[in-house]
């Protein structure tokens, strides 16, 4: 059976993910080789049980991702922090200086060209933490991929390593922040 | 001015007396990691990065401020040392807000280079997020403070070389801070001469000059030995220097 492979989007940019797609054709390769059961790039609704690599990009920012990260936690037997802000919270984190309240106020009153509303009433809008957290301050987490967003050689290596059934040790030259 | 002989990493090795254990290190080519020292700035061992063991003593000694002893058995890369040093850059990390990917010096920073040193690969601590102020008052430059990891190389490069001492260091502990002159914005110092030198000796992205973008920034830091070697020397070798 092919390793069950999961792609996860918290709180970023997706750029994480735009890197991994540019790893151009090396992706059909990786096709052959891996079940893709969870990604933004899927129509997945529901985190699957049973996988065994989750790339998780993204700080924890929301209630949302928060339970997601538990659920990928107890689904997955190797989670990857991948990218910057899973790694060290990065730019998501930048708004911890202030308040949610602050945070939304300003979104959603203060830059709002028409209808300045704070959309509370909507239940489906998930709640901001009081702060972004890089993930491994939320679940234990196996392995970090660093960089604003990594390359896709470095992804691609992560990821072969893990197919051959190693814990991918990243050479120091592919450790690089920002 | 005597010459002392010692011992680093059980190499027998000799320096002045009036070195420090920083400067005898690296003329025999062993790498101690700094970040508070600059050559020609005077040492305060602010950082603890140099922190060596010497043999006999429980403590640790910052080799930029230490002087040497005949016979002193110096070891500078143990695992304790080691281990140190990369709680050091973990806790300077978690204590700023230091995003590298939106900064000016990103690929040309000290703290970033000093991270891939230690194989930093990801933080044990948890991030503060302190609140810090960013002062854009002065016409061409920028602090943030969100970047700055209290070197002190701005205000000693001030009251050192510019003679103007307009940086100092205010609070105590986690609410440290860089302020200028009384505490006020730095567009409004009377004794800021706008000479850039604090921006050049800053290690981070915490001083910058106005208009440059991410990783856009890269410090030269050469010019103070050229002062420092004039004024001490009374002549201006810019070149020779260089070449040495």
């Amino acid at each position: 059976m092919k390793p069950r492979v999961a792609t996860v989007w918290l709180g970023g940019c997706s750029g994480c993910h735009m890197s991994f797609l540019d790893m151009d054709e090396r992706l059909i390769e990786l096709a052959d080789k891996i079940e893709l059961v969870y990604s933004p790039i899927a129509d997945v609704k529901q985190f699957p049980m049973n996988v065994d690599v989750a790339l998780v990009e993204g700080a924890v920012s929301n209630n949302e991702n928060e339970e997601l990260a538990h659920l990928i936690r107890r689904n997955a037997k190797f989670v990857l922090s991948f990218g910057d802000c899973a790694t060290t919270g990065n730019v998501t984190a930048m708004r911890n200086q202030f308040s949610p309240d602050e945070i939304i106020h300003r979104a959603y009153v203060e830059l709002a060209e028409a209808d300045p509303t704070i959309p509370s009433e909507f239940m489906t809008i998930a709640k901001l933490l009081p702060q972004a957290k890089p993930l491994h301050e939320v679940i234990p987490v196996d392995g970090f991929l660093h960089g604003c967003p990594p390359t896709p050689d470095q992804i691609w290596f992560a990821v072969s390593e893990l197919l051959a059934g190693r814990t991918p040790v990243l050479p120091n030259a592919y450790l690089r922040y920002g | 001015m005597a010459i002392l002989t010692l011992t680093i990493n059980g190499e027998h090795v000799s320096g002045k007396d009036d070195e420090s254990l920083l400067d005898i290190a690296r003329q025999h080519d062993v790498h101690i990691p700094t970040l508070c020292h600059l050559d020609g700035l005077s040492d305060v061992g602010a950082c603890r990065l140099c922190l060596v063991e010497v043999e006999g003593q429980s403590k640790l000694f910052p080799a930029c401020t230490t002087k040497p002893q005949e016979g002193m058995v110096i070891r500078t890369d143990t695992e304790r040392l080691k281990k140190y040093r990369r709680t050091i850059i973990e806790l300077l990390a978690s204590e700023g807000n230091h995003q590298c990917a939106v900064c000016v010096v990103n690929n040309h920073c000290e703290l970033q280079n000093l991270a891939y040193d230690v194989d930093l690969q990801y933080v044990r601590f948890p991030y503060l997020y302190p609140k810090k102020e960013l002062d854009a008052t002065h016409e061409d430059f920028v602090i943030d403070r969100n970047r700055c990891v209290l070197c002190t190389r701005c205000v000693r490069v001030c009251h050192e070389v510019e003679g103007a001492h307009t940086w100092d260091i205010a609070g105590r502990g986690i609410d440290c801070t860089i302020i200028a002159d009384m505490n006020q914005p730095w567009g409004t110092s009377a004794s800021c001469t706008s000479c850039g030198k604090c921006v050049r000796v800053c290690p981070t992205g915490a001083l910058f000059e106005k208009g440059q973008t991410v990783a856009e920034m890269e410090k030269q830091r050469d010019f103070l030995k050229y002062i420092v070697h004039a004024r001490q020397k009374r002549e201006w070798v810019a070149e020779q220097i260089e070449e040495e």
